[in-house]
């Protein structure tokens, strides 16, 4: 077993990405992003690791290259945030429907206008519908883990995985990290063999017209492909924890054995909200907490199964989805629920945009307005939280 | 001079293979003159080639699955990208070649086919990005001098006064009111190792820039006048003609320039013919007057004299490397 070492979150995650021995770094810089790809910069030009670095002129390029050179056959990488992720928009669902297994770390940053550096889930959230296989990180140890985990499901699936932490929430941080050996790095993933491939040995054409009579069954194989990564996506973390004894799973949860009311959260702020979960059971509240680990594919039974019989659920999305019927995980959720028999009174509420503090207090308001909802049904579908009037 | 350039010997007629690397049947229209020059790269790469395209009537007609024109590796990301598809995969092969997963020595031709919308205007960025990082790839712009694909819409290649549906000949306006961007001085800009123009009347010259363009390390460019009969309303018959009558009206002159510095004019053009010749084949100019037709005689004779004269400042220092070619 490895040590845990003092490190930054950022420069661990490009330490991981190293270890996975990628062939090809293609990338872009854009803030809270920087430090994970002038470290891997570093990295190669100290002949630490050996790959081909392309300092590309754009986020476009880089996913462009990284899906030239995936399908050539290489272990790639790239990693952005915000206008980054939206400036490579056009190339995410080609990756997806080219079966590439690329790898891509999102330092999650909230969306301009106002151009805002600061962390929240718009970027990523306008990608979910992609085929992209989508994980969210706590912490620095899980956005390691999280990155192995990444190639260990792309390479076997045949699919992208955009890895998230939040923007210098996560990045930033300095955290004691457990590396994985050099040695069970290689045993989880070892060596890419694409069978289809860029090889004038065995042409391929990639990227032809799908006329409407294939299109359709096209874009069924994907989603098929996509639901299937499911399974990968447990036994990957299954295989993980044996290498390493950390144990994984799609959907996480806290203290939700008698919960009456549950918190839905993803990402970082599931610390501070678990500390909220504490200070109310001491009350004698029954709360707990319900955390998304895996997003894509949506781990729709995991989910149900979390819930229990709460009587309410409080969804604490991160983005909004301009007038529509909530955030995007709360819309999510309530999908969820309405295919299935259980009823839980969902309220929805956005916070923390653009990095705004979200306090152990605040989540204590969160939880105890959706208390007030179980007997009197609110009037919004959702609300953005913490507005200055 | 770069010693393999120096040292080229010419490729002639008897050098060609018979197999051609994109099949027959593909779909384009009669005559299409931008089909012609992708085939005749093809002959020259062979089959240890992976092609890139971005989109645009090359790849539209090539593709429609589950048929596939291609006999070689052809990938087909977007529009404007072609150029950073291309890096990427020259990235792969250097890391893979370099970690003993592909054979070393084995060369791999890396090679770009698009369209004069996809390289002057929505992908100038990335086109100049894999360019100046220095990616081993050609890179092949077929210049049909506007959006074929999505039905003939003006584009920076389009040249002054054609019509186009997004340039129309008015009754106001008489078509495109700019002149045509000055691609090849960006590209040569980036001091690549080899630059050329090429025009398919010319097909040795042609096939012999694409063989240069596979010889030399680093990104090689040709622009390829492209006649496209369908969006100029010029006959399909007249295809080889009128890319004759370019360069011999000095309108698309031929010429190669090594690394940036070195001009190297392929086809002298002494006694050009007028414009009006090549302009009176193609419907796209039917709108023109004679004053029109005359600012387009005296901004080919311009630039093609300020051609020249780089070319006699500029020329590559050994004698002995004439780059001339003859054909009918
Ligand atoms: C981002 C984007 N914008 C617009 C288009 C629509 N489009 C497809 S091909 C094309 C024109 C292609 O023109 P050109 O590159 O000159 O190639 P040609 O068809 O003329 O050979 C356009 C506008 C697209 N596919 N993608
Ligand atoms: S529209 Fe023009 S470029 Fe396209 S296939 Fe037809 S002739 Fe060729
Ligand atoms: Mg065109």
């Amino acid at each position: 077993m490895g040590k845990r070492v003092a490190k930054e979150v950022s420069i661990a995650v490009a330490d991981a990405v190293a270890q996975c021995r990628v062939d090809v770094i293609s990338a872009y810089p854009i803030t809270p992003q920087t430090h994970i790809v002038e470290h891997l910069a570093e990295l190669v030009n100290n002949g630490e690791l050996d790959a081909e670095y392309i300092p590309v002129e754009s986020e476009h390029a880089a996913m462009s290259a990284c899906i030239g050179a995936a399908a050539a056959g290489a272990r790639t990488f790239t990693s952005t945030s915000s206008q980054g992720l939206l400036f490579m928009y056009e190339n995410l669902p080609i990756a997806s429907a080219f079966r590439l297994p690329i790898v891509m770390v999102i330092a999650n940053r909230s969306i301009s206008a106002p151009i805002s550096i600061w962390n929240d889930h718009s970027d990523v959230m306008t990608t979910r519908d992609f085929g992209w296989i989508q994980t969210f990180a706590e912490n620095g140890q899980e956005a390691v883990d999280l990155v192995y985990h990444a190639y260990r499901v792309a390479e076997k699936c045949l699919l992208p995985v955009a890895v998230n932490l939040d923007g210098f929430i996560v990045t930033h941080v300095v955290e004691p990290i457990e590396m994985l050996d050099q040695e069970l790095v290689d045993k989880y993933l070892p060596p890419l063999k694409m069978k289809y491939k860029l090889d004038p040995k065995k042409p391929i054409t990639m990227g032809a017209i799908g006329v409407p009579e294939i299109y359709t069954e096209a874009k069924k194989a994907l989603d098929e492909a996509v639901k299937a990564s499911y399974k990968m996506v447990v036994q990957a973390w299954k295989e993980f924890e044996k290498i390493s004894g950390r144990r994984y799973q799609p959907v996480e949860t806290y203290r939700m054995e008698d919960a009456e009311v549950a918190m839905v959260i993803m990402g970082s702020l599931a610390e501070t909200a678990c500390n909220a979960v504490d200070e109310l059971r001491a009350k004698g509240k029954k709360v707990g907490l319900i955390r998304f680990r895996l997003w894509r594919p949506f781990p729709m039974q995991d989910f149900l199964k979390a819930i229990g019989r709460v009587k309410a659920l409080c969804v604490v999305d991160r983005a909004v989805s301009h007038a529509s019927t909530g955030g995007p995980v709360g819309i999510e959720v309530r999908s969820a629920l309405y295919q299935s028999n259980k009823r839980p009174r969902v309220v929805n509420f956005i916070a923390g945009l653009s990095g705004r503090d979200v306090t152990k207090d605040d989540f204590i308001e969160l939880f105890e307005r959706t208390f007030e909802a179980i007997s009197k049904k609110p009037k919004f579908s959702y609300e953005i939280y913490g507005v200055k009037e | 001079m770069r010693p393999e350039l120096a040292k080229f010997k010419p490729l002639s007629i008897k050098d060609l293979p018979k197999e051609d690397w994109i099949a027959p049947g593909h779909r384009a229209c009669q005559g299409c003159g931008t089909v012609l020059p992708l085939k005749l790269a093809l002959k020259v790469l062979g089959p240890n080639t992976i092609a890139v395209s971005a989109t645009g009537c090359m790849e539209i007609i090539s593709s429609p699955f589950p048929y596939t024109s291609w006999k070689v590796p052809w990938i087909h990301v977007a529009f404007e990208n072609a150029a950073s598809v291309a890096s990427g995969i020259d990235a792969a092969i250097k890391a893979l070649k370099r970690k003993g997963k592909l054979p070393k020595k084995e060369k791999i031709n890396i090679v770009v086919f698009a369209g004069d919308g996809a390289t002057f205007d929505i992908g100038l960025q990335f086109v100049s990005g894999a360019l100046e990082r220095g990616h081993n790839f050609i890179y092949i712009c077929l210049d049909n001098e506007a959006y074929m694909n999505t039905g003939v819409q003006r584009s920076g290649g389009t040249p002054k006064f054609a019509h186009t549906t997004t340039s129309p000949a008015g009754k106001v306006i008489h078509g495109n009111i700019t002149w045509k961007k000055n691609l090849d001085g960006i590209v040569i800009a980036h001091n690549i190792p080899y630059f050329a123009t090429a025009s398919p009347a010319f097909y040795m010259d042609y096939m012999n820039k694409v063989k240069k363009a596979s010889l030399v390390e680093g990104p090689a460019f040709i622009h390829v006048y492209s006649p496209c009969p369908t969006g100029w309303g010029s006959k399909s018959e007249d295809t080889i003609l009128i890319s004759r009558l370019v360069v011999e009206t000095r309108l698309f002159p031929l010429f190669e320039v090594i690394d940036g510095k070195y001009y190297i004019l392929n086809r002298k053009v002494d006694k050009p013919k007028p414009v009006e010749e090549y302009l009176k084949l193609q419907r796209r100019y039917r709108h023109l007057t004679k004053e029109e037709i005359e600012l387009i005689q005296q901004k080919a004779n311009e630039e093609y004299e300020r051609l020249v004269k780089l070319c006699e400042v500029f020329a590559p220092p050994k004698e002995g490397t004439k780059e001339e070619t003859k054909e009918t």
